[in-house]
């Protein structure tokens, strides 16, 4: 479904500021997986989901989506084919509109908006019985603006509403990081219910270790702008927090010696 | 009553002005100058023509045309030219001067002998009266042309607020009023920012080049200078209308923007006619949009302060 081949981006190049956040990523993503991304603060996770998405073209490398090739496609065009739940749960939803009216635009993502009335009578029939299945009672507030809402209320809607027209990729940028626990717990519960009924391609990032462990069927973790390791199947079933933090631990001592051998080879030769 | 009426009938053209205002500032979150700019353009494309002989419907419509291209012109400079929106309109609104002055030929364009639209809505008035005097309404004396020049322009602005609220409710509107609220999410449900920016703007500043003609028209004259310190005009009309309606539907909004341009033509004009020195009429203007600014919030504080009870109007802090 989703095939990005050595992917890179630096950002501020040439100048102090010079990041290089995406350093050689390759990554295939089979119909139907959800891949879970992990990675040390600033190892490019929520870069890569960008990339993919189209907020920036990358310096280098192709990414294609259903064989389609979208390297050099903008944001918007993409969109037809991509849901988006970011972490900020103001980003995914207009403040000052109604639930309604949000569930309208996300009706049309990707087709050619016109003349048409937004709030067709059989959307808004469609539109009750997806919230009354979140359970949270909004079914009956479909005219109150997003504002008023919690960042939890917030976040459901917006999963609902980037998968209302089935997406060919779902991408997940750690959209509970920003919710208390039980509105996170609410979140990732939503989130597999929907990603395991509608068989949904997902890229979920995310912070935290227990999500990493017990969701997805693939594990990926970055370093550097790199894909340092790849689980899949049982090796993925397998492992537990613990092992996560392991390979965290091994991945910063890994890094100490680089530093100590550096030093080591530039007293002895220099 | 020829006084009130002539703010009335200034109030309903300015609407235009607030709504195109209204688009731009509240609906995009713009700050769109241009207007100074766009609604000269389209009172001096109007005016050429009508001289020229062009039908007043074509030579209005022109008008129109000609604040969109303005508006357009912003839009493009902003998206692809990455220009500040600010200064956007700015260059824009400079750059017209010229091109104003360039068509007309001159500072100024007399259309009092030329057919024009409140000719056709007078020899409307005529065949619907039947005869061309002057009609008595309420003990005073208004003439044929007056009133239904007024009661023209009062159809046109409801008919346009209603096209406009009906437009803000299909999906491109929908859309268009999402870009202005959270251009990340609409740009992740598919729409392509840059031209929503463009086409809201050209829609905007063409309402405001549809007042220009409409005002060159009533006022008989078309000057290069006209458009100045109109942008304010505009903006005073829609937080005026906000005081007025309070937080609420996009409808009520839009008509309030209507009903502030009408109310604060009416508050100006009554103004000088009770001896206002016309030295003064900026500081009055500032003097009102600042009591439109702060009533609001004033009247909630005393609402909260002797009646708990009371739900009290409570809108949050707006910027402008």
């Amino acid at each position: 479904m989703l095939e990005a081949c050595g992917l890179a981006k630096t950002f501020n190049p040439q100048s102090p500021n010079e990041v290089r956040a995406l350093n050689g990523v390759d990554l295939a993503v089979e119909e139907g997986a959800w891949v879970v991304v992990i990675g040390t603060n600033g190892s490019g996770k929520s870069t890569l989901l960008n990339a993919i998405a189209g907020a920036f073209i990358v310096d280098t490398g192709t990414i294609s989506l259903a064989g389609q090739d979208i390297t050099g496609s903008p944001e918007h065009k993409r969109a037809e084919f991509i849901g988006r739940v970011f972490q900020n749960p103001f980003s995914g939803t207009a403040a000052n509109m109604s639930i309604a009216e949000n569930f309208a635009l996300a009706a049309r993502r990707g087709m050619r908006r016109g003349l048409n009335w937004a709030l067709g009578s059989d959307l808004k029939q469609a539109m009750r019985e997806r919230v009354r299945s979140l359970n949270l009672g909004l079914e009956a507030r479909l005219g109150n603006t997003i504002g008023s809402l919690s960042g939890g209320q917030r976040q459901a809607l917006t999963l609902l509403m980037s998968t209302w027209l089935r997406p060919k990729l779902l991408l997940l940028d750690e959209h509970t990081a920003a919710l208390d626990p039980k509105s996170a717990d609410q979140v990732i519960r939503l989130t597999e219910e929907i990603v395991s009924r509608e068989k949904l391609t997902t890229l979920m990032v995310t912070h935290s270790m227990q999500q990493a462990a017990s969701l997805g069927d693939r594990l990926v973790m970055m370093h550097r702008g790199q894909i340092i390791h790849d689980l899949r199947g049982a090796e993925k079933r397998r492992a537990r927090v613990d092992d996560l933090l392991a390979r965290f631990e091994e991945v910063r001592r890994r890094e100490q010696l680089d530093e100590t051998a550096a030093e080591m080879l530039r007293r002895a030769y220099v | 009553m020829t006084l009130l009426l002539g703010a009335l009938s200034i109030g309903l053209i300015l609407s235009f002005l607030a709504l195109g205002v209204f688009i731009s500032f509240r609906i995009f979150h713009f700050p769109d100058i241009t207007a100074d700019g766009s609604i000269t353009f389209g009172a001096a494309l109007a005016a050429v023509l009508l001289v020229d002989g062009v039908h007043p419907l074509l030579a209005t419509l022109a008008g129109f045309c000609g604040g969109a291209a303005a508006g357009a012109l912003t839009g493009v400079l902003h998206t692809k030219f990455k220009i500040h929106g600010l200064l956007a309109g700015i260059l824009v609104m400079t750059a017209l001067y010229s091109v104003n002055l360039h068509v007309m030929g001159r500072s100024n364009v007399p259309l009092l002998s030329e057919i024009t639209l409140a000719t056709y809505a007078e020899r409307i008035g005529e065949v619907i009266l039947r005869s061309t005097a002057s009609l008595n309404v309420l003990g005073w004396e208004v003439s044929v042309r007056d009133g239904s020049v007024f009661l023209l322009l009062f159809l046109a602005i409801a008919i346009s607020g209603l096209v406009g609220y009906l437009f803000f409710r299909t999906s491109l509107g929908t859309a268009m009023r999402a870009t202005g609220d959270n251009d990340q999410m609409i740009r992740a449900l598919g729409v392509n920012v840059d031209n929503m920016i463009v086409l809201g703007l050209a829609l905007s500043n063409g309402l405001i080049g549809l007042a220009g003609a409409l005002l060159a028209q009533y006022q008989g004259f078309a000057d290069v200078q006209m458009g100045i310190g109109m942008v304010v005009w505009g903006l005073a009309s829609v937080i005026i209308g906000e005081a007025l309606v309070g937080p609420g539907s996009l409808g009520l909004t839009i008509t309030g923007a209507i009903m502030g341009s009408v109310l604060f033509r009416l508050m100006v004009a009554l103004a000088l006619r009770w001896g206002l020195d016309p030295n003064d009429l900026k500081l009055i203007t500032a003097a009102f949009v600042f009591v439109a600014l702060v009533a609001p919030n004033f009247l909630g504080e005393l609402g909260k302060r002797f009646g708990p009870a009371q739900r009290a109007r409570s809108s949050p802090g707006r910027s402008v």
